[in-house]
């Protein structure tokens, strides 16, 4: 029988399957960080078991740092105790930690690919919600609650109902200046945030294929911003050839034993989706949001759109724009901003940071702006050393911080004042996401770059023909 | 971590008339720095119910007290966003056992059904049914009717059914958690885990 990509790979990991109930699904790989795992171990230890398979488990430090000053202990107590916690149930139970300061660490979504944690075909599962990163890989990866993850640790199994299937097609060639942020933001203001609620999603097409790794894991990421339980795209050499030789791939004859399974991860000719969307890509401009979901995200250059043209949910619409200090029909383009933000697993990653510095490269950072640049991990901090990208940045007026998810979720003092409005390169524009009271338009590096150097949200392809001129 | 068992609740319900709750709003992430879990229900729409003085704002509903109850009615699309479990401990921890709407987001929902709160799709229009019943009358009781499956507005007796899978209604009925059944299977699982590429 034909088998889709998520089939293929869910049906390999399923150990049981419960009768008008879920799955049994064996996970690969279990990423765990300091926020969502302490009332899981707690668990362990009430029930006194231990960690089924602890080199199947990996944990950094990410959610709850500072990111500046590292090398001090963290001042607030709560976080500082969370991190302690996270390191001693490492420590018990024979878990790696890469804590704060350790050259492995980073956001956990970040470095799982980095260190070739992440590979096709695999089941990855992480207490957080853009696991769905992974997907990138041709993996099932998807974010799971605290009890899962008690489950995972104790039992390497969650058990959930199969997801319905979903593919997405994007072909033709994507238009100047747009980014695979801007991809998804597309998507997202098509579908709603729960257009995709109870599916698996496959991406696929020209556009997907011609994609870096570093923008497919971009686009995967985003898949829950939709509703969807994961993202996913079929490897190719390109996948290949980004997981080959990392620290955690297999070698030599375990290498080619999962290449040959590796190579049978993709969606048969005839497998049948329950859903089917089209797309092209000429379509797609760079996008921005103006609202307080992902969902209410438009090209840069249209007015946000009328209530009444809006389906359903009208006064919930109104509340959003009321928050935003936002009117129906008004531009965003010119709209002055107070915060940038570059960072976050959705657009923490080397290309992201080589994307910013090409707009503001001889050019100076706007007075009106304080812009925070969090690389995604040690790794990423180090290539922007070696590529020359932190002399642009510094020449620009420009600081870069420690890596970690900083004013994403603003738990930690990266939190954005109450009534700033901040051009993130994050995955989120809830109401107080970035702090109390913050007001988030979610953009692509390349938006969040051209809004830093003007002060104002700005159409990064005027200073790009700028550069081409 | 086990639960109270959930068979039948009768209870007047709280109004949440709003489309996409996230679980920012449920929980705001600077709550989310305990290593225990307890008391999330202080902070449960932290910022919907509190001014930045920590004054409660009298609009939101939880602050009006001819609103109680143990089921939580909210809009379109509730729970969207993180996977923060705290949401559904908040939502407990509050004392609501059970959350209405007419469309949950997928890990919300399975993070509920794992601690105890039992989430009930409804129709859009029964949905409607309820908030309209709840603004005509705040002591509107609900019966939540596991073992039948049926939610029920007592002083019309609308009624309507609502899914869930045998499993996770046994469960429910029972007060079991999934990690019981897993270790019951650890056997199978190992062996599955020696068969494994990765």
């Amino acid at each position: 029988m034909s088998k889709t990509l998520f089939d293929k790979v869910w049906d390999s990991h399923t150990v049981q399957r419960i009768e008008n109930g879920p799955d049994v699904i064996f996970i690969d790989r279990h990423l765990v960080h300091e926020v969502t795992s302490p009332v899981a171990f707690l668990g362990l230890k009430n029930r006194g078991i231990n960690v089924l398979y602890p080199e199947r488990t990996f944990a950094t430090a990410d959610h709850n740092t500072p990111t500046i000053n590292q090398h001090l202990p963290v001042k607030d107590k709560l976080s500082a105790n969370q991190l302690k916690a996270l390191e001693e149930n490492s420590k018990a139970h024979n878990i790696p930690y890469w804590g704060l300061g350790h050259e492995k660490n980073g956001i956990v979504h970040v470095i799982g690919p980095e260190n070739g944690i992440t590979v096709p075909g695999a089941t990855i599962v992480c207490g957080d919600s853009h696991t769905s990163t992974h997907g990138a890989f041709g993996a099932i990866a998807f974010g799971i609650g605290t009890s899962e993850v008690e489950m995972v640790l104790s039992t390497q199994c969650i058990m959930q109902p199969k997801a319905k299937s979903m593919r997405i097609n994007i072909d033709g060639n994507l238009n100047l200046g747009v980014t695979p942020k801007d991809v998804a933001l597309f998507i997202i203001s098509k579908l709603t945030t729960s257009g995709a609620t109870g599916y698996f999603v496959e991406y696929s097409g020209q556009v997907f294929r011609e994609m870096s790794m570093e923008g497919r894991m971009t686009v995967c990421n985003l898949s829950i911003e939709m509703g969807a339980r994961g993202g996913m795209i079929a490897p190719d050499e390109k996948t290949f050839e980004y997981i080959k030789g990392r620290e955690y791939t297999p070698k030599g004859a375990a290498w080619e034993k999962a290449m040959d399974y590796w190579q049978t991860l993709y969606s048969d000719e005839d497998a049948v989706f329950d859903k089917e969307i089209s797309f092209d890509a000429s379509e797609i401009e760079p996008m921005i949001t103006y609202g307080t979901n992902p969902g209410m995200g438009i090209g840069i250059q249209n007015g946000i759109p009328k209530a009444n043209s809006v389906e359903g949910g009208n006064a919930t619409y109104k509340k959003s724009l009321e928050y935003m200090a936002f009117n129906e029909g008004e531009a965003m383009i010119g709209k002055p901003i107070d915060f940038v933000f570059l960072g976050s697993c959705t657009n923490g990653r080397i290309e992201d940071f080589r994307a910013f510095a090409s707009i503001i490269k001889g050019r100076k950072k706007a007075d009106n702006v304080t812009a925070w640049l969090v690389p995604g991990s040690h790794r990423v901090e180090e290539a922007i050393k070696n590529e020359g990208i932190l002399d642009v940045l510094h020449e620009s007026g420009f600081e870069l911080r420690e890596p970690g998810c900083s004013a994403c979720l603003a738990m930690n003092d990266d939190k954005i004042p109450a009534g700033k409005y901040a051009v993130s390169t994050s995955n989120r524009n809830f109401e107080g996401r970035q702090g109390p009271g913050s007001r988030t338009l979610l953009a692509s590096p390349l938006v969040a770059a051209a809004a830093a150097v003007t002060g104002k949200v700005t159409d990064p392809r005027e200073l790009m023909e700028e550069v081409i001129a | 971590m086990a639960y109270d068992k959930f068979n039948i609740l009768k209870s007047s319900a709280v109004p949440l008339p709003i489309e996409n709750v996230d679980t920012d709003q449920i929980i705001p992430a600077r709550f989310l720095k305990a290593t225990e879990r307890k008391g999330f229900g202080d902070n449960l729409f932290r910022d919907w119910r509190y001014h930045p003085d920590n004054t409660p704002k009298e609009q939101f509903v939880l602050n009006n007290p001819i609103y109680k109850g143990k089921i939580l009615v909210g809009g379109k699309n509730f729970g969207s966003g993180s996977s923060r479990e705290h949401a559904a401990w908040a939502v407990y921890d509050y004392g609501f056992r059970c959350v209405v709407s007419s469309f949950f987001a997928d890990i919300f929902r399975n993070n509920c059904l794992n601690i105890g709160v039992l989430p009930v799709q409804v129709s859009p229009e029964f949905l409607d049914k309820i908030f309209r019943a709840i603004e005509e009358n705040p002591n509107t009781e609900l019966e939540i009717h596991l073992p039948k499956q049926t939610i029920t507005i007592l002083e019309t007796n609308e009624s309507e059914g609502f899914a869930i899978n045998d499993y996770k209604k046994e469960n429910m009925l029972n007060g079991f958690d999934d990690i019981d059944y897993l270790l019951n299977i650890k056997n199978e699982i190992q062996e599955f885990a020696g068969d494994t590429p990765l």
